[in-house]
């Protein structure tokens, strides 16, 4: 029973022994094999940690188990609340959009503000025209949005709605009392059942980017630089990139800018904050340059910017070789030298690189995420001299694998080094059994991996649901390598500590100082 | 507040919010909206609102689908089975372990609950069709995982759009091999919320579970004339537990949970027990009837929320058996009763007399008032993403004053009733959470307990007021305005 003046909530109350004694006496009904035969399921337990396992695990082709992706529309989402005032609209059954919803706003700890057309039986069989235009239009009075994003979702894709007709059409019957005839409705068809989050995001805004700017292309450009983050979960680096991009006085888009709208101070709620203004966005076409900061969640709208003949290109700046490559691709377009300001943050980097680099060294690593993170981070891992052991990427786009590696190719520890394009998080703890590695980067996913094998887990990566704020801090350009650097070296010193604490058996290496 | 200008203003703020609706809308939403009254014997349901149809296009509702229903709720907290997100990538990694559906077991071994197994389908799937993918899925399933005592399939909105017949590739496989195999069509499109899902879940537990008569592991079960179930509790942060508790200190003998910590086997002796007892009616009312039907099994509803619910719940209970266990239920009663009165006296005084307004799912909208009630705390607002007629007709005999009842609601609306009627507490889900700890609200979750729990039974009961207490008073509500703020600036 609680004591009145230490009420415990489950965590500990489940500790005591009437309940104990509950879990025990209801062990006599189940019939799961722990209850019957603890010690066949510790047989298999056993079992699941052996090379024998691993290769009839690895051998899979069916199944996923534990995946390290999700589905295109949320990726669609991601695009839409980057711009000004703008409602993602998920054209579909609402059930994803709660999926959606909640997914992002247990990661960021933020509102996600998005709306569906609500499809059900009869537009299965009819189609969604009526859901879009009731959908349309009550979106527009209730909310306000300057341009509503439509994506769908893979109910919409099978039956093969039409989005551009059906927004036509949504305008046509509402006469211009919410839709006006100039108001934007933008779409991207995002089928689940191709690619992952990742090609939403390439689908939405390669959408956005060309029939925002239909008609606008101009004789002359307009001087600027386009940057586009990419499915980016770390709102510090938005800012990152930003602070280098204005070092260099240039005048610049960030096309699909959601760092305000999933950082929003207390005090007052707006639906929407920051963004893209979309006039801004209607001129990118006209940019000098355009950079993505993401070459696999990008391929598609980085081939129609080839065609708008822009400078820039690719250029992944997480790690301190990936934000010089950033920095000297905006020095080469703005013909301006690298500011002293990054001059100094670089020199503070790799001081701080110096300093730390015996406890990273030789580490090995397991690393799992979405393919630019992976090159972003591999090459930081390499940087510092640490071991990549286990590079997965449960959503690889063509030209992955080999990207990462040749990478893998110039560390000493080659050899050692695997890829593991398109395999799941239940392969990884395979992977981890037979061949362990010291730390794990990844998402909250590694959790249950972490209890499983004992491996520390570092927190990085997406989604993020059970450490708080991680996603305000910044891993890209050479403040966020820092970042990287400080998390990774003090989770390998806290494990140092782990490990020597036993008093009057190891705690001789317990070292005050570091 | 008196009752005539809380339920004045009540009126107003729905009037208010039909205004931003077009025509058609604002027609629809006003039958969702009303102001209930715990007097007003014309009610036919509470507030009068209409509920369980469509949403209206376009708005962002809180309601989630059929998959959500069949594998997020109700299947998915069976143990000792694998239950497959059979389709496209998403679903299954969006409700992923976010129920906090508490189990016992070595996952990945002789347990699932918090895993992720999906079919992962691919263009060619969807041009092909599935089966063959299903039937792989499946053998995969049984080599790598032996020690599962069955495998559910759960169906994602491309599995009935396409032409797929999972319900033969099941028939077949189990012909093969004598596994359980559930088939289930819950995909995410039928209906028009969850709500239809549970309703299938429920089906197919009665075709495959009860029917099909699956094998179990270990010796069977003698039954007594004391043995119970528990329906409709989901285990979330533990509340099975803690009610188990209870009904095993008064004498009964608890062989079920449905479905949280549940096994098939568990599942399987429920058609022989006496009595069931039912929490969550709106997910597990079906399964319930079938077995009053079908096994002569009486049920009936009971409320582990607070105290004075508590209490008379276990006196319902009781009154179903002898003497022996009705005088052991007394003192059940007198024994927490010190407990319950050290946390009423403790945290009453600094929750006395704040307004609640809720929005949950399935049974919480009305079963948590007595909680709040039992605190000295006042619930102004309540509605159900997912309810019928028959939840909001319960729903009148749980209110204290005059409430105003949203079906379905939307953010634009609770953010609007939120306003006009300036509750000390929000408690809803993780959707809105945010939206109204901006504003500067204290909000607790209570879909998942806000990672605390449980909140069934009395030893519940004392973490709920915890809770609460610490989300209203807390002094981070205090630092919104800046010093350098002028007064009426936020």
């Amino acid at each position: 029973m609680q004591e009145i003046d230490n009420i415990v909530n489950g965590q500990k109350l489940f500790q005591r022994p009437e309940y104990k004694q509950v879990l025990e006496n209801k062990k006599q009904f189940e019939g799961g094999m722990g209850a019957i035969n603890p010690a066949k399921t510790a047989e298999i337990a056993e079992w699941t940690r052996s090379w024998d396992y691993r290769e009839k695990n690895l051998a899979r082709e069916a199944i996923t188990v534990n995946p390290a992706k999700a589905c295109q529309p949320l990726g669609a989402v991601m695009v839409a609340l980057g711009f000004e005032n703008t409602m993602p609209y998920v054209h579909g059954s609402h059930g994803c959009v709660a999926y959606f919803r909640s997914y992002f706003t247990r990661h960021f700890k933020e509102p996600t503000p998005c709306v569906s057309d609500s499809m059900t039986e009869d537009a299965a069989v009819f189609g969604g025209l009526t859901n879009m235009k009731d959908g349309l239009k009550n979106c527009a009075a209730l909310y306000k949005p300057e341009m509503i994003a439509v994506s769908t979702t893979c109910m919409a894709e099978v039956i093969g709605d039409d989005l551009y007709a059906f927004a036509i059409a949504a305008k046509e019957e509402d006469g211009g009392e919410f839709l006006a005839e100039d108001f934007p409705i933008t779409y991207a068809h995002t089928p689940s059942f191709t690619g992952s989050h990742i090609t939403g995001y390439d689908n939405m805004m390669h959408g956005i980017m060309s029939q925002l700017t239909e008609g606008n292309k101009k004789e002359k450009k307009n001087g600027k630089i386009n940057i586009i983050p990419g499915f980016e979960t770390y709102i510090g680096s938005i800012r990152s990139v930003k602070a280098i991009v204005e070092s260099f006085g240039a005048e610049y888009t960030m096309l699909g800018d959601h760092s305000d709208q999933w950082d929003m101070p207390a005090g007052d709620y707006s639906m929407f904050a920051g963004g893209t203004p979309i006039a801004e966005a209607k001129d990118c076409i006209n940019a000098k340059a355009t950079i993505s900061l993401q070459k696999y969640a990008t391929v598609k709208t980085m081939k129609m910017v080839k065609k708008w003949k822009h400078e820039g290109g690719l250029s992944n700046p997480i790690g301190l070789k990936g934000t010089d490559e950033f920095v000297m691709k905006l020095a080469e377009i703005t013909g301006k030298e690298v500011p002293k300001k990054l001059k100094t943050e670089r020199g503070r980097l790799v001081d701080a690189m110096q300093d730390s680099y015996p406890y990273m060294h030789g580490k090995k690593f397991a690393i799992w995420g979405d393919p630019d993170f992976l090159v972003g981070m591999v090459s930081f891992l390499l940087e510092m001299g640490a071991e990549p052991t286990h590079v997965l990427c449960n959503n690889p786009a063509r030209g992955w694998e080999e990207e990462i590696r040749a990478m893998l190719d110039t560390s000493p520890a080659c050899s050692d080094c695997h890829v593991w394009a398109g395999k799941d998080l239940w392969h990884m703890r395979s992977l981890l059994f037979t061949q362990p590695v010291d730390f794990m980067i990844g998402n909250s996913y590694g959790k249950e991996l972490m209890r499983d094998t004992n491996i520390p887990l570092i927190y990085i990566g997406f989604p993020i649901f059970d450490r708080h704020h991680l996603h305000r801090y910044s891993i890209s350009g050479y403040d966020g390598a820092l970042n990287l650097l400080t998390w990774i070296t003090n989770k390998v010193l806290d494990q140092l500590d782990e490990e020597t604490k036993g008093i009057a058996s190891t705690d001789y290496f317990f070292d005050l100082v570091r | 507040m008196g009752p005539e200008s809380l339920e004045a203003k009540q009126k107003a703020a729905i009037e208010e919010v039909l205004k931003a609706y077009p025509e058609k809308a604002a027609k629809n939403r006003a039958k969702h909206l009303g102001v209930g009254s715990p007097d007003d014997e014309s009610q036919k349901t509470c507030g009068n609102v209409r509920s369980n149809k469509k949403t209206v296009a376009g708005v962002m509702s809180q309601r989630g689908c059929a998959y959500a229903g069949s594998k997020g709720v109700v299947w998915g907290p069976v143990k000792d089975m694998v239950h497959i997100s059979h389709g496209p990538i998403g679903c299954g990694q969006y409700s992923r372990a976010g129920r906090r559906n508490y189990y016992i077991g070595t996952t990945g071994v002789d347990t699932f609950v918090t895993m992720n197994f999906s079919s992962d389908f691919q263009e060619k799937d969807i041009v092909f069709g599935g089966d063959k993918k299903l039937e792989k899925c499946l053998n995969e399933i049984d080599e790598l995982f032996p020690l599962n005592n069955g495998i559910t399939v759960q169906s994602e909105c491309p599995i009935g759009l396409i032409g797929d017949d999972i319900n033969a590739v099941a028939k077949m496989y189990t012909k093969k091999t004598g596994q359980t195999i559930v088939p289930v069509n819950c995909e995410g499109f039928r209906g028009v919320s969850q709500s239809l899902g549970h309703h299938i879940a429920n089906d197919t537990v009665r075709d495959y579970i009860f029917d099909a008569s699956p094998n179990t592991l270990g010796e069977p079960i003698e039954v007594t004339d004391y043995d119970v179930a528990i329906i409709g509790d989901y285990n979330i942060g533990g509340d099975a537990w803690s009610s188990r508790i209870l009904l095993e200190e008064m004498g009964l003998r608890v062989v079920a949970q449905w479905s949280g910590d549940a096994t098939i086997k568990e599942m399987v002796q429920t058609t022989k027990v006496k009595l069931n007892l039912l929490h969550c009616y709106r997910s597990m009312n079906y399964i319930s009837r079938h077995m009053e039907k079908e096994y002569g099994i009486p049920w009936i509803e009971y409320n582990f929320f607070g105290p004075s619910q508590t209490i008379k719940s276990l006196r319902k209970i009781a009154a179903f058996f002898d003497e022996s266990i009705q005088a052991k239920c007394e003192e059940v009663i007198a024994k927490y009763q010190p407990m319950v009165d050290a946390v009423t006296n403790k945290f009453r005084p600094r929750l006395e007399g704040k307004t609640v307004m809720l929005f949950v799912g399935g049974l919480r909208p009305r079963h948590v008032i007595g909680a709040y009630e039992d605190l000295g705390m006042e619930v102004i607002g309540t509605g159900y993403e997912f309810a019928h007629d028959d939840d909001y007709k319960r729903t009148k005999d749980e209110i204290f004053r005059s409430t105003v009842i949203y079906d379905d609601v939307n953010e634009y609306e609770l953010e609007a009733f939120v306003k006009a009627l300036q509750p000390d507490l929000v408690a809803s889900g993780i959707k809105e959470k945010y939206v109204f700890q901006k504003m500067g609200l204290p909000y607790r979750q209570m879909h998942s307990w806000d990672y605390s729990g449980p909140y069934h039974g009395y030893d519940g009961f004392a973490i709920f007021a915890a809770d609460m207490d610490l989300a209203i008073n807390s002094p981070v509500w205090g630092h919104s305005k800046a010093p350098w703020d002028k007064e009426g600036e936020a």
